[in-house]
């Protein structure tokens, strides 16, 4: 059991939540993850620690609504536990260190870059977030990510803040030199979290330039130890489970139309399940 | 008097057709009439070589002879003074390797049902009232186990029964290792394992889910900041092997592990009123012929699939799995490939299974394990239409705790090393026992791992203490019957 210490409502479907978890956040890396159940019966899945606090003894987690679990535990509020977290999970991500840092997150992955872009800032290492989203008020922690980053750039599909435009068009504008002028290099790493369209693009987009990338990818998973190979990811010809030797991977190498097939495996089920729980689910989670 | 009769009493069992579509036990239990209608073929041989075949060396002719004197009670104390998992044993051992393998009356009969007998006893006791409360640790040192399987349960269970406080980490949100997330409800029902957790937790048994030892905490942690006194790893070999060929990642492949872990720790059967979902098709092959093939086959014919087949590379004789486990799946109509070894995994444009590709073997000359070597026969390519393809060709120990530890030796094939008589590892105060050890085993190896490593920890923390001899660990640590 985890208790909520508090919630924050980022966008309708984003919720942040800040977790009592005091063994996890004590061991917690940036990069790293945790896996919840929300309900007896319920299904475990796998969230980032966005952020957390070793003398508090609590770790940050966003949620994205996505489907059934997803809503139940954002539906929870403060004071509520988590019937189950254990953590943390997964390893750091190996940058090597000296250059400039590009997160590129969209959706959930602006939380997960948090901890992530702060680390390599107090490491000393020069560093830019670009996070994206549909329209401005769906970007999410930006005066956070300001904080922990040397440049912050937003995109959005309607051009209601920052570029108009896809992440990765901002990426490659950095790419070719475009951010120079106002102080911002080109990248010589980049780390990719979000949507795996998204990370796929940004791996095309750093490919040609032989920029070291690294997705943070998000299979699915069941236990996080090592015990299913559920979460298998092909990585160059090399077979990897994603909760021990990932999340991240070398973008350039990873087969993403494996892992987007392997990702719907359940999708009609799951939609199903949404569908049949819709009302239900509500209610439980209000009850709880 | 022992009374001649040629075979075992009949275990009663659901209809074959009727059971392969639920995950109700598979067997219903001797009553008391057959029970001691079957204690009694026993002949209380005066060199019970019985026991020998038993890991845990339970006084079997004794327990079997209050059977047949109808004193449960008694049976019960020399049952659970020997093993502290009888239901659970009683129903899952291979007793046909074991203990019924050596039983004298093989040599003209069939052998005593101690199994059978066993679970008898057990499911007896859970049936009795019980108003056993937690005794108060009388001991000062702190002993911490990971991982609560069939080993650092009973490891637990006995150190508790010293007057130890313990504490139990594990990993998943249930405990009971293989035992909650392997072996499925119809061979072992959940709430015969959760008893016999309650038992332990009663006698004091602190158990702590959703900690992983390595990640959550660092084994040195419990030992230099948590003032542990000892740790006993019972990690088990949770690592599922693949085989390499070409397709396994397409939709529809699974570890066993991954399936059975669906089924019965998420209780996929269960969808979606649980929410961990599972696609069985109509047609699933299993490769592989042990106890968790069986599992894996008999498990899909649970979820709706109309044709369960087990792909073996070897023959009837080398397969592993229990010969009753082996029984039913004949029973309820798996299908069995023999000397068929799987070649590729094939599949549609959206990488979906479609099929099988194998090829015909034929035995050669024995190989390492002593069993014949299966050798491919030339032009025999074929392919097996089917839905699902599940890999149950052996586990290995987890590497994440071992590799998280300094000073921790594991052999080639990534076991840990620790002396089998006492679990002691190659550091002091670190004991293990079970699957991480062995490498894929049994309940009851697991179970007496557990058993040895509690007194080799007691002793080592007497001499510590300065004690001489340490108190009779054989008497103080049988815990009383409850
Ligand atoms: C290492 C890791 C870290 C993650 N971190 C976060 C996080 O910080 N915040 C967050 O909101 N989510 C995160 N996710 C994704 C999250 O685990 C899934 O969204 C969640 O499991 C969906 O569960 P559900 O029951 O709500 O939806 P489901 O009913 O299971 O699925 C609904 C829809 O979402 C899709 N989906 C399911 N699982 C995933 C997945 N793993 N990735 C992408 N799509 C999926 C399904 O195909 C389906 O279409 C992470 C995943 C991984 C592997
Ligand atoms: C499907 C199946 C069917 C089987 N059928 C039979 C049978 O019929 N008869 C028989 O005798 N044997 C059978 N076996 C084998 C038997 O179950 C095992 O030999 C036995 O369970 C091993 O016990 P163990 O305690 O060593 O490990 P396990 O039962 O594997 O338990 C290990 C536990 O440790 C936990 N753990 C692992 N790492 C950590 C960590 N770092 N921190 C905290 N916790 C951790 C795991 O989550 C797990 O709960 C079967 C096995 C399987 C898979
Ligand atoms: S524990 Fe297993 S081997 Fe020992 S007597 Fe019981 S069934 Fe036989
Ligand atoms: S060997 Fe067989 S007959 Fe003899 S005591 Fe043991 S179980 Fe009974
Ligand atoms: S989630 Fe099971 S092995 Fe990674």
């Amino acid at each position: 059991m985890a208790r909520i210490i508090s919630k924050r409502v980022l966008t309708p479907v984003t919720k942040l939540f800040i977790v009592e978890a005091p063994l996890i956040a004590a061991a917690a890396q940036p990069g790293q993850f945790v896996i919840a159940r929300v309900r007896e019966g319920g299904e475990r899945i796998p969230l980032t620690i966005a952020d957390y606090g070793r003398d508090r003894g609590e770790i940050t987690i966003v949620v994205q609504e996505v489907g059934v679990t997803t809503r139940l535990l954002g539906a929870l509020d403060e004071g509520d536990d988590i019937l189950d977290v254990v953590g943390p999970l997964g390893a750091e991500p190996e940058i090597t260190p000296g250059g400039h840092v590009v997160g590129v997150g969209g959706g959930f992955g602006a939380a997960a870059l948090l901890c992530l872009m702060r680390d390599l800032s107090e490491r000393g290492e020069q560093t830019t977030a670009i996070i994206g989203a549909r329209q401005k008020d769906l970007l999410i922690l930006t005066d956070e990510l300001s904080a922990v980053c040397g440049h912050l750039e937003l995109c959005t599909d309607d051009g209601s803040a920052g570029l108009k435009g896809f992440v990765t068009e901002r990426l490659q504008q950095l790419i070719d030199g475009a951010g120079v002028a106002d102080g911002i290099g080109p990248p010589d790493r980049v780390l990719a979290i979000g949507p795996m369209p998204m990370m796929r693009a940004v791996a095309e987009t750093t490919r040609a330039a032989g920029i070291e990338t690294l997705a943070s990818m998000d299979p699915l998973m069941i236990d996080g130890t090592g015990m299913c190979g559920g979460c298998r990811v092909t990585v160059g010809n090399e077979v990897k489970f994603a909760c021990v030797d990932g999340p991240f991977f070398d973008a350039h190498q990873v087969d993403f139309d494996e892992a987007v097939r392997r990702n719907k495996m359940y999708a009609d089920l799951e939609s199903q399940a949404a569908e049949m729980q819709a009302p239900e689910c509500q209610a439980s989670a209000g009850a709880s | 008097m022992p009374v001649k009769r040629i075979d075992k009493t009949p275990m009663p069992q659901r209809d074959a057709g009727v059971r392969a579509h639920d995950f109700l036990e598979v067997n219903e239990g001797y009553d008391l009439q057959r029970a001691m209608f079957e204690a009694e073929r026993c002949l209380r041989c005066q060199d019970a070589v019985c026991v020998d075949g038993c890991p845990v060396r339970i006084p079997i002719p004794e327990f079997i002879h209050a059977i047949a004197a109808g004193d449960m009670t008694e049976a019960s104390s020399i049952l659970r003074g020997a093993n502290p998992l009888p239901a659970i044993c009683g129903r899952v051992c291979p007793q046909e390797s074991q203990c019924e393998l050596l039983c004298h009356m093989n040599n003209r009969f069939t052998s005593a049902a101690i199994g059978h007998l066993e679970r008898f006893v057990a499911d007896w006791e859970r049936d009795q009232p019980n108003n056993e409360g937690a005794r108060q640790p009388w001991r000062d040192e702190k002993i911490a186990v990971i991982g609560s399987g069939p080993a650092g349960l009973v490891c637990a269970g006995q150190m508790v029964g010293m007057g130890y406080p313990v504490t139990v980490y594990e990993a998943l949100h249930a405990p009971g290792g293989v035992l909650r997330y392997g072996i499925p409800e119809f061979r072992l029902p959940n709430d015969v394992l959760d008893w016999e957790i309650d038992v332990l937790k009663r006698r004091g048994v602190e158990i702590v889910t959703n900690v992983i030892v390595g990640k959550t905490i660092a084994l040195d942690d419990l030992l230099n900041n948590m003032g542990f006194a000892a740790v006993f790893i019972g990690t088990g070999a949770g690592l599922p092997k693949f085989l390499g060929i070409p397709g396994e990642n397409l939709n529809g492949v699974f570890s066993a592990n991954e399936f059975l872990t669906r089924i019965n720790l998420m209780r996929a059967y269960d969808f979606p009123n649980a929410d961990t979902p599972m696609k069985v098709g109509k047609r699933v092959a299993v490769i592989g012929a042990g106890n968790t093939a069986m599992d894996t086959v008999r498990s899909a014919l649970r979820m709706g699939a109309e044709k369960g087949l087990i792909v073996y590379r070897r023959s009837e004789t080398e397969m592993t799995a229990r010969i009753e486990e082996h029984h039913h799946a004949i029973e309820e109509g798996v299908e069995f490939h023999w000397l068929t070894n799987p070649l590729e995994v094939l599949g549609n444009n959206e990488g979906w299974v479609t099929g099988l590709k194998c090829q015909v073997m034929e035995l050669g000359e024995p190989d390492d394990s002593g069993r014949a070597r299966p050798v491919p026969v030339a032009g025999t390519e074929f392919v097996i239409p089917v839905d699902n393809v599940v890999l149950s060709i052996g586990t290995t120990p987890n590497p994440l705790l071992l590799k998280s530890t300094t000073g921790l030796e594991t052999d080639r094939w990534g076991c840990l090393v620790a002396d089998e008589e006492s679990g002691r590892t190659t550091r002091a105060k670190i004991y293990a026992g079970g699957d991480v050890v062995t490498g894929a085993a049994t309940v009851i190896l697991a179970a007496g791992a557990g058993k040895n490593a509690a007194e080799a920890i007691h002793r080592d923390l007497a001499e510590a203490r300065g004690e001489e001899s340490p108190a009779a660990i054989a008497v103080v640590g049988a815990p009383s019957a409850p």
